[in-house]
C-alpha cells in the first residue's frame, strides 16, 4: 500500500536525519529513486531546487513535495506528518526531563562542552555553504554586508534576505 | 496562550528559509526576544540540543517552547502552526508554479538569497558563541569541534558527545 510505504519511508528518513535537512538527500534518492522509483532523477533534482528555496525546512518541504508527487493531498500530509513525529515526540520527552535537571552543575558542565563544539559545527557549515554560494565578488559582498547587517546592526534577517534577493536581482542578471 | 503561539510559530514558520543553522538567528530573535518564552541561556541550550537530536530546527524549537508555555495542547499549536505555511507553499507550487522556477529573473534573486543565507549562518555563529565562548577552554572546544569534523570528517553526534564529556572533566 502506497501510503503506508510513503509514511514508513518518511518516518524512518525522520528518525535518523541528524544535522540538518541536507544530510537527508541521500537518504531520500535511495528511498524514493532507487527504491520505490516514485521520481526520476531529473525529478528530485527539481525537488531539491524547490525545497532548497522555498520557506521551511529543506527537509520538511521535501516530504510534502515528494508525498504530493506520490499521491496527492493525502501524501504529501502523510508524509510531512510522519517526518515530523520522530522528531516531536523525542523533542517532548527532552523538554520534560531538561526543565527538570537544567540547573544540575553537572548538566550545566556539560552543555558547556556542547554548546561550545555546536558553535564548531555551525562555523563548518557556514564555511560548506560559503563555498558553494560566495563564489565572486558580488555574493562576497552580499554576504559581507549582510553578517554586518544582522549582528552589528541588528536588523531583522528577513529584510535582509528580501533585500539579498532584490539586489540578487539587480546584479546577476 | 495557545492562540499566542500559533499565531507567532506561524509567523516563524513563513519568515524561515534556508533551514537549520540559518534559522537561529530568526527563532532566536522571535522566541527570546520578542516573545521573552525562553532566555538568550535557554536557547542557546535548546540549540545544543537540536544538534544532538534528529528532525529540523523549527519543529524541535515549536514542540520545545509549545510545551514549555502550554503543555501537550501547546507543542501540537506551535508545531502546527510552525510546518503550515511551508506546507501550503509546496502544495500550491507542486501543483501549479513548477515552470515559474527555471525563469532567469527568479534564479538571480535566489543567488542573492543563497549569499545572504550564509551570513545567516555565520550570525548564528556569533550569537550562539556569544554566550557560549567564555574563555580558552570554551575557545579550544570549539575551533577543535571545527577542525575534527571539516577535516577529519568525525561524525558531528559523536563530536558533540565527546565535548559534553570534555565539559563534565573541565567544568565541573
Amino acid at each position: 500500500m502506497i501510503l503506508w510505504d510513503l509514511f514508513v519511508t518518511f518516518f524512518e528518513i525522520g528518525l535518523f536525519t541528524f544535522g540538518g535537512g541536507y544530510a537527508m538527500i541521500p537518504l531520500i534518492q535511495t528511498a524514493i529513486v532507487d527504491g520505490f522509483g516514485w521520481l526520476t532523477m531529473k525529478e528530485f533534482v527539481d525537488l531539491v531546487a524547490i525545497a532548497e528555496m522555498t520557506p521551511g525546512p529543506f527537509a520538511l518541504n521535501s516530504a510534502t513535495f515528494v508525498g504530493y508527487m506520490v499521491a496527492g493531498l493525502a501524501g504529501s500530509v502523510l508524509a510531512t506528518t510522519a517526518l515530523v513525529i520522530p522528531s516531536y515526540v523525542v523533542m517532548l520527552a527532552v523538554q520534560a526531563v531538561y526543565s527538570r535537571v537544567k540547573e544540575r552543575p553537572l548538566v550545566r558542565a556539560a552543555f558547556k562542552g556542547v554548546k561550545a563544539a555546536v558553535v564548531g559545527l555551525i562555523l563548518v557549515a557556514a564555511l560548506s555553504v560559503g563555498r558553494a554560494s560566495v563564489v565572486d565578488w558580488g555574493t562576497g559582498l552580499i554576504a559581507l554586508a549582510v553578517i554586518v547587517a544582522i549582528v552589528r546592526f541588528k536588523v531583522h534577517p528577513v529584510l535582509a534576505l528580501v533585500a539579498a534577493g532584490i539586489v540578487g536581482a539587480l546584479i546577476f542578471r | 496562550m495557545l492562540w499566542e503561539l500559533f499565531l507567532e510559530f506561524l509567523k516563524l514558520g513563513a519568515l524561515t528559509f534556508g533551514g537549520g543553522y540559518a534559522m537561529i538567528p530568526l527563532i532566536e530573535r522571535h522566541v527570546v526576544k520578542e516573545c521573552g518564552w525562553l532566555t538568550r541561556q535557554d536557547f542557546a541550550d535548546l540549540v545544543a540540543i537540536a544538534e544532538m537530536t534528529p528532525g529540523s530546527l523549527i519543529v524541535k524549537s515549536s514542540a520545545f517552547v509549545g510545551k514549555k508555555m502550554c503543555g501537550l495542547a501547546g507543542s501540537v499549536v506551535a508545531t502546527i502552526a510552525a510546518i503550515l505555511p511551508s506546507f501550503l507553499v509546496i502544495l500550491v507550487i507542486a501543483a501549479t508554479f513548477l515552470r515559474v522556477l527555471g525563469l532567469p529573473l527568479v534564479q538571480s534573486v535566489f543567488r542573492g538569497i543563497d549569499a545572504a543565507i550564509v551570513a545567516l549562518i555565520v550570525a548564528a555563529v556569533v550569537s550562539v558563541g556569544k554566550t557560549t565562548v567564555s574563555d580558552k577552554r570554551t575557545l579550544l572546544i570549539a575551533a577543535g569541534t571545527a577542525i575534527v569534523v571539516l577535516i577529519f570528517n568525525v561524525h558531528p553526534v559523536l563530536a558533540l558527545l565527546a565535548a559534553g564529556v570534555i565539559g563534565i572533566v573541565l567544568f565541573r
